[in-house]
Formats: structure tokens, sequence, C-alpha cells
């Protein structure tokens, strides 16, 4: 952390050329990466380290404390800013954005903001740090801040940032209840009643909601991430947003005692409605980034859920099944972390090449862009949920805590819980939906635009960023138990039960769920029988079978020359979506009549929560402005006469 | 895992590559008796397989490595699910390597293969059927999701095998949830495997084409690839449903005499079950695109109402 800052600090004084410049600080952000992924990893298995720094105001020292569950979220930190920082020294060699300095110094700053968050042991330095980075990732988002859309992306996320701080730093204050002391160990050791444990519950839902972007407070996501330059938003959608729930997870689990079932039942709802109107809304867009960034809904929406069921699960003393629900929650957080910072970084990597962000005006991108587009691809399976990566472990684990929920001794939960995981499922299905449309619109077919022929790919420093996040993907797509294994001390600091002896009841190429007669998954099995089909049907193939290969055109069935233009749009793509879910939709649509000379088909889609949740309040707040405003004037007689007469009236109740 | 069980799980595997297009010779059959046609031979599937493989190659001239990997990853993910999913015998060594959510994370895998590699070539088909094929598939999931519940929630597993061995070893027990689950079940096997009324294999109709709009691309050796893993898909989805609903008659690997009544049992079941399809596609007409959400609806609804049947009448 502090290297962080000495590095961004360093950045500032040091004025060099900007393609040297560039390099060199963000090459040495990505040993800082390489450090505390290292970090993380070794404090996984370690005790709990605690230490009190002597900064901070006098009297209110910093307190800092690295446990298993700050680890996890520290290795991911780690990880994915290593190929962030790697990436970001190609990135900004080149022109776009603003002063190369200040983005180094932030870029640097907000990294450190997040460490702080993720070790800070007392409220004090983490609302501390937590500003910082909210403050850090807004300078970041408006890099451009000529464009007038950007100022007004970054106002938005500022607004929500501060929503949820406030309510954040509430229910700090209502943890303390009465101590005044803001430490996180003496808010574990005091017991709250159940009004007040539930109060810092929902405000701590609503204040991590608002920066992990639960519904309805996800409305910042989809315009700060578009805005901001793709490391950024690599950063802020990988990793920052984990920031948010592991705030969640650290104060429903650790600092509240006694949960309550209907918490888990809370979070459970709100992610999965989070999760289904990301992916419905993912599917629509014709941004690839904005695209993304409904993608970050849904996936958190999922995390929620599965932090939510492991809520419940725990309330019930069903640790075992709460720690199952909690590794689904936690590989996922990870998993999304890895693939989502790719696939930003790949966004990034087109936009470089071809200087286009919407998705009408790519494809073909596989022909120019071999390294991208394979690294890509490899992304978009992961985060799709196949098998046999990353992604579908965690969705596998997750739905095998769902199909566990008929044990729970609630009848209704028992009833409605499977229902939640038919929309789960719906949502992940729509996410590979959405992941299809993104790297086919991308990467295939033929480019929409001439100027995509001179396309060119990504130089070393942004393969290796993009492969280190790809292996990483792969790995613990393979190995998830072994991966699971290292992560078993947080499940026992959280619910106090680990999955160690389930896990060890079979070996490590199968992932079992509780145990292996209940069901078993093993990716190694997937992808060797997949291999070796593959090689042997293609032998066989060649030998019986030898026979010519030809290219030619494609069938234009008699019309004459396919163009680009004859194939399907982002819109089109959606369309089917747009058509069955309408009713979640606000959209306003102009079909050109036949006669037109001209013909223009105008669409929009607009978010619903803007039309009916915020747009009322803030026309609400405007109306109390005005009453208020009545009695300015701006006049300082009138101002004299107001004091005069509350005089007149405080001597009148005085006496 | 001993010798014996690696054999049987290799035949097992071999037998489902190569008794699939058997299945779909014998649903056309079947739909051909009904439709008062003159039946094409039994034989007629390999026939077609065999003459696309002695056929020359055309690759559209931007086709990218993708498309031509495409065809081998759908086949290979069909022969491991054949492998996987129990259909003449249980406890093989494969099964444990999916549960049924694997399972569908694997046709998931194939699907998304199959849909990228429409895209490729960048024609308007090709798009148009890869959108439908996937918002198809993504409603289809929930209900298929939900057809799996409650078989779990009887046998406390969703690994087949355990599944299998629960109901066709236990104490007969009649579960009225089950029938409801069946349905639904064969509602979204129709879905899934581009059966009429959501598709019709038989069509290149571009109003109405999902599957085949994908596949148009290709020929030769990578048609025939497809069409195999095509059929292959569709006697997969009816393995399951057998090892679901109907799964007595498997043989254990420990005892090699139960195998011929097994393999005898798996024909009968796999003629019935072609010979029912049959019916429902000559009965059934192919329903417009947007009539399909209903159609899914159905069957999740179906599935939702055997799960709570379960949890009323059965505990």
């Amino acid at each position: 952390m502090v290297y962080w800052i000495a590095l961004g600090a360093a950045g500032v004084a040091i004025p060099l050329e900007r393609a040297v410049h560039a390099r060199v600080f963000f090459t040495l952000g990505t040993l800082g990466g390489l450090l505390l992924t290292g970090v993380g990893l070794a404090g996984l298995s370690g005790w709990p380290q605690s230490a009190v720094l002597g900064l901070g105001l006098p009297d209110l020292p910093f307190h800092v404390r690295i446990d298993p569950l700050s680890s996890f979220f520290l290795l991911l930190l780690g990880a994915a800013g290593a190929a962030v920082s790697a990436f970001s020294a190609e990135y900004f060699q080149r022109g776009g954005g603003g002063e190369i300095r200040l983005v180094c110094l932030l870029y640097h700053v907000f990294l450190a903001a997040m460490t702080m968050v993720l070790i800070a042991d007392d409220a004090y330095l983490f609302m501390l740090a937590w500003e910082t980075m909210a403050l850090a990732s807004y300078f970041l988002v408006i890099t451009d801040h000529r464009i007038a859309e950007i100022r007004r992306a970054g106002f938005i996320y500022f607004l929500v940032a501060h929503l949820g701080a406030i309510a954040i730093l509430l229910a700090f204050g209502l943890l303390q209840l009465g101590q005044w002391d803001y430490t996180f160990e003496a808010m574990r050791n005091t017991s709250l009643g159940t009004q007040w444990s539930a109060a810092v519950f929902v405000l701590a839902l609503i204040g991590f909601g608002a920066k992990a972007g639960f519904l309805p407070l996800h409305v910042w996501l989809p315009e700060a991430h578009p805005a901001a330059p793709s490391p950024v938003s690599a950063l802020m959608s990988g990793v920052m947003l984990k920031t948010a729930i592991y705030g969640f997870l650290r104060v429903s689990f650790d600092l509240l005692q006694n949960q309550v079932w209907w918490w888990g039942v809370v979070a459970l709802a709100v992610g999965l409605a989070t999760a289904f109107y990301g992916a419905v809304f993912a599917a629509l867009q014709t941004d690839m980034k904005r695209l993304l960034a409904y993608s970050s809904i849904e996936n958190i929406g999922i995390v929620l859920a599965g932090a939510g069921l492991a809520l419940v699960f725990h309330a019930y003393g069903m640790d075992l099944l709460a720690a199952l629900a909690l590794a689904a929650t936690l590989l996922h957080c990870l998993n999304h972390a890895l693939f989502k910072t790719l696939l930003f970084l790949a966004t990034g990597a087109v936009m470089h090449a071809t200087s286009q962000r919407s998705l009408g005006k790519l494809g073909g991108l596989i022909r120019r862009m071999p390294w991208v587009a394979g690294l890509a691809l490899i992304g978009t399976l992961a985060i799709a949920g196949l098998p046999p990566l990353n992604g579908f472990v965690s969705e596998w684990l997750l739905f095998q805590s769902f199909l566990l929920s008929p044990s729970l001794p609630n009848s209704y939960l028992n009833m409605f819980i499977p229902i939640g995981t038919a929309l789960l499922a719906l949502a992940v299905a729509l996410s590979s939906y959405v992941m299809v449309k993104f790297f086919g619109i991308v990467f295939l077919g033929l480019p929409r635009e001439e100027s995509l022929h001179e396309a060119h790919d990504i130089g070393l420093a942004a393969r290796i960023a993009m492969g280190w996040l790809a292996l990483w993907c792969v790995l613990i797509g393979l190995a998830p138990v072994l991966f699971l294994r290292t992560l078993d001390p947080v499940f026992q600091t959280l619910v106090g039960t680990g999955l160690r002896d389930s896990l060890a009841r079979s070996n490590w190429t199968f992932l079992t769920a509780v145990a292996p007669e209940q069901a078993s998954y093993s990716a190694l099995a997937f992808l060797l029988v997949i291999v070796l089909v593959i090689v042997i049907v293609a032998m066989l193939l060649r030998r019986w079978f030898p026979v010519d290969r030809r290219r030619a055109p494609a069938w234009d069935c008699g019309f004459g020359k396919l163009d680009a233009r004859m194939q399907d749009s982002a819109e089109g793509y959606g369309q089917p979506v747009k058509q069955i879910f309408q009713v979640f939709l606000r959209l306003e649509r102009h079909h050109p009549s036949p006669f037109d000379r001209q013909p223009r088909y105008h669409s929009r889609i607009e978010d619903p929560v803007w039309e009916r949740l915020y747009l009322p309040v803030a026309r609400g707040v405007e109306r109390l402005a005005s009453i208020i405003g009545a009695v300015q004037h701006g006049r300082i007689a009138i101002y004299l006469v107001y004091s005069f007469v509350t005089l007149l009236l405080l001597l009148v109740v005085i006496l | 895992m001993s010798v014996s069980q690696a054999v049987l799980q290799l035949f097992q595997g071999v037998l489902a590559v190569a008794v699939a297009p058997l299945v779909l010779g014998w649903l056309n059959q079947c739909r051909a008796w009904l439709q008062n046609r003159r039946a094409p031979s039994l034989l007629q599937p390999y026939r077609v397989l065999i003459k696309l493989l002695r056929k020359e190659m055309v690759l559209a001239t931007n086709a990218s490595w993708l498309f031509r990997l495409a065809p081998y990853v759908v086949f290979a993910c069909m022969v491991l699910a054949g492998a996987i999913v129990p259909l003449v015998a249980t406890d093989l060594p494969f099964a444990r390597a999916a549960d049924v959510i694997a399972l569908v994370g694997l046709f998931a895998l194939a699907r998304v293969f199959m849909a990228l590699a429409a895209m490729d070539v960048g024609t308007a088909f090709g798009s148009l059927g890869s959108r439908r094929e996937m918002l198809i598939a993504a409603l289809a999931e929930p209900a298929l999701l939900m057809v799996f519940f409650t078989p779990a929630l009887i046998s406390h597993s969703t690994a087949l095998t355990t599944i299998v061995d629960q109901f066709s070893n236990g104490a007969l027990q009649i579960h009225p949830s089950m029938a409801f689950a069946a349905v639904a079940f064969v509602m979204v096997l129709l879905a899934e495997n581009a059966r009429i009324p959501v598709d019709n294999p038989s069509t290149h109709l571009e109003l109405t084409m999902v599957h085949e709009a994908m596949i148009l691309e290709y020929s030769g050796r990578h048609l025939a690839l497809m069409d195999w893993a095509h059929a292959l898909k569709l006697t997969v989805y009816m393995g399951i449903g057998i090892a679901l609903f109907l799964p007595w008659g498997m043989a254990h690997p420990q005892n090699w005499l139960e195998l011929p009544l097994a393999l005898a049992a798996l024909g009968v079941k796999l003629a019935l079950a072609g010979a029912g399809l049959a019916l429902l596609e000559t009965l059934a007409a192919k329903m417009r695109i947007f009539k399909v959400p209903e159609f899914l609806g159905m069957a999740f609804m179906l599935a939702v109402l055997g799960m709570l049947v379960h949890f009323l009448v059965e505990t």
C-alpha cells in the first residue's frame, strides 16, 4: 500500500515523456500487485495479524488487521490489479485521457485506498479509506472531463457513492452503540438488540449496495463504467465492487453476532432481482462497455444471492451448508474479478485499435486481433458459466447450495427458494446469451466499418496481462478443490465450519457438494475427454476420409454481394429479449412508415428505475426547495425583518 | 476403478455414438408412417453421414479458426455427455464427473460454440439462428432445472447414477410429482433438440428455422459432425429422461450377466421414446417463435407444480 502511494507520488514528482512514464510506473505497479497476491495467499493460511499504526488523529490511531477474509480479498485485488497495471503500461502510452502524471497518481492512490479498506480494523480508518477510494475513482472516471456526458456520469457516481457512505457511517454508528469505541474488535463484542442489529444490516445493505450496484442503486454503474478509461473500468468493475461485497460480508457475518433468517431472505431477493435485471438489460445494450457494466450488475446480484443464502443457512445453524453457499459467493467474487477485468481490458484493446465503443461499428476482429480475440474468448466462456472454466464452478456450487435448501426447517422457504433458483438459472442462461452477443458482434462476422481493416493487435505487456487473468480462469476452473482448500480458513472465520472435511472425501479432481453421492463434478475429466475426442476424431477423419478443402464466398442466396450490414446489429441480436421482457423496460420506439423516402428507425431503452424512483425523488426535493425558496428573496431588508421577528418571538416565549 | 468398469464405460460411450443416428432414423421412420408417407430406411442417417464425410469441404472465405473448431467441440461435448448419462449401466467411472447440473453446463458449452460459429461468417441467417437458439435455451434452462429439482429432492442427489439406483432398486413407490416433472421434461426436450413445435428439423424456410440456420454455412465433414452431434444430443436427452423416469433394468458393472438385459431394455425404451416423440411431432404444429416463451413457461409451471406436489403430498 505504502509502495503504491510512494509510486503515485513519485509519478507526480518525476516528469517524464508520456510513453516512458507510463511504461515505468505502471510496470512498477504490477510488482505491487504481485506482491499483494503473495501477501493474500500467505494470509489465507496464517493467523490473523493486527497492528496499531501511530497515524491518524491524536488519540485515534489506525488499527489494521489481516485475517483470512481480508487476505482473500487482498489476493483478488492483487491478482486483478497486477494485470490491470501491466495493461495500463501499454494503454496509457498513447494519448486519450488527461495528464498522465495525474492519472498515475490517482490510479495508485485508488489501488492503495482499496488495500486500506480491506485491512482496516476500525471504522475511522475504514471510512477514510472508503472515501479516498470513492474520490480517487471519481477523478479517474472524469479523466476525459471535457465531455459533458462524462461529467454527468461522474456526478451520478459521486452522488450515489455518498448516499452509500452515509448509510455505512450510520451503520458503524449503531454498531458501536454507546461505547464510543470504533474498533471492529469492540464492535464484535457488543451484543446489539434484534432491532438494532436489523437496522445495522439494512443500512449495510444499502450502504455497500450503493457501491456494489444492488437494485435500485445500480444506476451509476452503466454510466460510470463506459466513461472511465478501460483499465479504470476494469479496476472499478473487477475489484472496487468486490470491496463493497467485502464490507457487506464483514458487517453481516463478522461484526454482527446474531443473524436472523429474514436478513438472508432480503439479501437473496434483492440479489436475484439484481441478477435478473442486469442480465436483461445487458442483452439490450449497444455499447460494449455498458453491456459489460450491466453484466457486472448481474454478477454482483448472483454474489449477493449467494451471501443471502449463506445467511439463511447460518441463521438456522446449518453451518456446513452456509460454508458451501459462502464458498460459491467468494469464488464467484474472485471469478468475476478475473474474467470481468479480462473482458474490460479486451474492450480497452479494441477501443485502442479501432477507437470504437459502439457494438454497431465493430465486427470481424478475430482476424485482425487474434490475441485479444483468443483471450477474450476464454473470458467469454468463463463468464457465460461454461465448464471447464471457473465461472461454472461457482455457479455449480451455488446451484448445489440452492438445491440443498429444502433441508431448512421453514416450509415457506422450502417452497420459495427453489423458485428463486429458477430465477437464478434464467439470469445465468441470459448471461450466456449476452456473452455470445458480446463476443459474436465484436470479434466475429464481417467488419461493420472500413476502418476496422487497419486494427492492430496488442503488444507484449498487454498479452501478458490478459494471459495472466485467463490463466487464473483456467486454473481455478480445473482445480477448484485445491483452491477451495486454501480458502477454508475464510469459512472457518465467518461461519465457524469449513469445507475441508467434505472436500477431503474425494480426491482433488472431483469437486463435491457436501458428499460425493450427492453430486460431484470434475472439470479435469471434462477437459481431458473433450480434447481427447477432438484429437481422435480429427485423426480418424483425416485417415479414413481424406477430402479436399476449398474456400469460397458464403452463399448469398443469389441476391448479389453479401455485405456487413446484412448481419445482426447489436440491437437486432437483443431484439427477442426486448420483445419478451418488454414489461420490465421503458421503451421508446419509432418505426418508419413504408412510404418514407429516408426511413429512420429509432429506439431508445431507458432504465425504468430512473422514471419510477429517482425522478420522483428529485422532483420532490425540487418542490421542497422551491417552498423553502419562497422565504428567500435575496434582499437584506427582508432578512433583517426575519431576524427581528425571530427575536420578538423569542422574547415573547421567554417572558 | 476396475477394468470391467472401464471397459463398460468405453462400451457405453461407443454405443451412444453408434446408436444415435439409428435413433434418428427410427424417429423419422415413425413420423413417415404416421404421416402416411413411405418411410426411408432405418439406416438412412448413416448413409447421409457417410456421404457428407466423403464430400469436399467448402469453407466461406472469411471463416476463422473458431468456425473450424466448433464442430469438433460440439461433437466432443456430446460424446462426453453420452459417456456420462447412464444408458446401460450405473456406477460407471465417468458418471461421477458430472451431475445433472454439470450436464446442463456441458450442453451449454456445445450450444455456445455452435452459436458463435454461426456468427462467424457474418451472414444474416447465421446470427438469426444464433440469437433464437440462445433465447430458447435461456428460457428452457429454468424449466429444466425445476424438472431436476423434484427427483433431486426425492433421492437427495443430483447425480444421475444415484437417482437411478434410488428409483430402480428401492421399494416401488408412486411419486405423483414425477408425472408433472416428466411432462415438463418432454416439453424441454422438444425445445432443446430443435423439434416441432419449437423448431422444425426438416425445413430450410428462413422464417422458421433455428438450428438449421446456425449450421447453414457448414459442409462436408463439419456438417457431418454437427448432424451427428445433434442426433447424439437427442439420444442423450432421451437417456436422461429414461434415467429419471423409467430407470428400471440397468446393469451394474460388477454383474456382466445383466448387460444383455440392460441392452434390450434400452432398445425398447428408446424405441418407445422415439415413437412417442414422432407422435407428438405429428400432432403438433410448428409455433411462432414468440409463442415459445409461453410453451416453455408452461413447462416451467408444470415443473414447479410437481415440486409443490412433492412437498405437499409426499413428505
